[in-house]
């Protein structure tokens, strides 16, 4: 039978440096996940405004954000904000810059669709009860719009989790750069690594997302109204 | 008409206790209800009917200060209630109303619904108020459920639980909307009884319905009312829907017959 390329995986430290260059990917989306979902929930909040120039502003906002691919926005702040604006920011920041740009879009919808799913009744039998409007925020609306947003937003995490692999386009070490770069050390003496060390990135993600996707599903079921 | 709503009985301090004076409702324009006047004193119930379309929600719901209002006032004990008034939250303590759509609060369990304005609003201890709510859910039949969720229960049920959980309020006035008129017939009746019961204890109520049997069984008084205006109102409910004194009474009620 054919290698199946795990053995440079024990070789010296490459096994922990793939850790590491998960490290990188994890700390990247996570610090762009708390962002976006803390600016998210304020976008959400201004989108449901009745405003026509805010209302306009946003959508042209999260049309910019889906029909541009977020590898052409890792270039244009990475290396072209070096150019044109003499700014110089390093690798890390302009990824956390661009998953920001594209969660608190994508987070500010959620929280915009979430909003305005809660039917007109829940808070208009909350007032009738003699609650104040920030009582039946407070104790009515958001406690159900937080249950819906939920499920949704940890799906957006792991969409996140998974798009951090563009960020070796700007030179940045996560995990997949690692793996190519142990499968370039070991061409001669192992020439199967690609599978084997692709098969770990493969396992790695998966770890990593599978249990936030589960919770999602489990959430989803308990709070199924 | 509009005289024959003068003469009512008045309470001892000599304030009916619900009191709408020529309100008029617009919406975009469009008038809803025309110089609506009706008073209602301690104890009543009035049943309104009328067709669909004719205004009998956007009463209660400018009673209940839901709905702003262009013109009129509506007075509970004497001070009047408007939508966007300081004192709008604490006048609503005084109504209480339950709607055709099953409005619990999705995410609390049905205790949770029935003590949340207790607690929050009236700042009631929890004991007390959870001690009453007991009570009251026993009167209804449902005090095995009081841990349930809304989706665990039926609309008949749900329905008997906003009717407690507005009951809770002591509100003077209870408004109710079709509450049956979304639930499937069998349910229909244990909905209504929960409804007779308190009219037989003395309970004020303005009424709502498509349901005729009941609001003849039920009713002190009738108003029949079209395009947002009384056409007819009687205190005497078995002569109104034995032969109703207008055409459009008349009209009305054969509307129902098979
Ligand atoms: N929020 C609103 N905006 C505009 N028009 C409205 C609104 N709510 C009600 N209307 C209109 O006001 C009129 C009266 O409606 P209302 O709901 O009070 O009727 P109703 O007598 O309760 O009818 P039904 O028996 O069908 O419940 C209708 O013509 C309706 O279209
Ligand atoms: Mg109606």
């Amino acid at each position: 039978m054919q290698s199946l390329g795990l053995d440079v995986l024990f070789k010296g430290t490459n096994f922990l440096r793939l850790l590491e260059g998960l490290w990188v990917s994890v700390r990247i989306s996570l610090i762009s996940v708390v962002i976006s979902i803390l600016l998210g929930l304020v976008a959400g909040v201004l989108m449901t405004s009745k405003n026509i120039v805010l209302k306009a502003a946003f959508r042209v906002y999260l049309e910019i954000v889906r029909i541009m691919p977020q590898m052409v926005l890792l270039f244009i702040v990475y290396f072209g904000t070096t150019r044109v604006f003499g700014w110089n920011l390093d690798a890390e920041a302009s990824a956390v810059i661009v998953f920001v740009f594209w969660g608190v879009a994508e987070m500010g919808d959620l929280v915009r669709g979430a909003l305005i799913s809660i039917p007109k009744i829940q808070y208009e039998s909350a007032e009738a009860l003699g609650l104040t409007k920030q009582q039946t925020y407070l104790y009515v609306i958001l406690p159900q719009t937080v249950r819906r947003l939920i499920p949704l937003s940890i799906n957006l995490v792991t969409r996140m989790i998974k798009t951090t692999s563009l960020v070796l386009m700007i030179g940045i070490v996560e995990v997949l750069k690692v793996g190519q770069q142990i499968i370039e050390a070991n061409r001669r003496t192992s020439p199967n690594a690609a599978f084997g060390v692709f098969a770990v990135v493969f396992l790695l993600y998966f770890l990593i997302c599978w249990p936030v996707s589960r919770l999602a599903g489990y959430l989803e079921k308990r709070w199924a109204a | 008409m509009a005289e024959s709503q003068v003469n009512v009985s008045e309470r001892a301090d000599g304030k009916p206790l619900l009191s709408i004076r020529h309100l008029h409702k617009e919406f975009d324009g469009k008038v809803i209800l025309k110089d609506f006047s009706l008073d209602v004193k301690k104890g009543e119930v009035i049943v309104i009917i009328g067709p669909s379309g004719c205004g009998k929600s956007t009463l209660l719901r400018c009673t209940n200060a839901l709905e702003d209002i262009q013109g009129g006032e509506i007075l509970i004990e004497g001070q009047p209630i408007r939508k966007d008034a300081k004192n709008a939250s604490q006048m609503r303590q005084k109504i209480g109303m339950v709607f055709q759509s099953y409005d619990l609060f999705p995410h609390k369990s049905i205790m949770e619904n029935i003590l949340l304005a207790p607690l929050k609003v009236q700042k009631r201890k929890r004991e007390e108020a959870g001690k009453e709510a007991l009570e009251l859910l026993d009167r209804v039949g449902l005090a095995d459920r009081k841990d349930d969720y809304p989706r665990q229960l039926s609309g008949g049920q749900k329905q008997r639980i906003a009717i407690v959980r507005a009951l809770i309020m002591h509100p003077e006035i209870l408004l109710l909307d079709e509450i049956t008129a979304a639930l499937d017939p069998e349910m229909v009746h244990e909905v209504l009884e929960v409804v007779l019961g308190l009219a037989r204890s003395g309970s004020t109520m303005l009424i709502v319905t498509h349901e005729m049997a009941f609001a003849k069984a039920i009713a002190n008084r009738v108003i029949f009312m079209e395009k947002g205006e009384v056409v007819e109102e009687s205190s005497d409910p078995k002569a109104f829907f034995e032969r109703p004194e207008t055409e459009r009474g008349r009209e009305f009620l054969r509307s129902f017959e098979y």
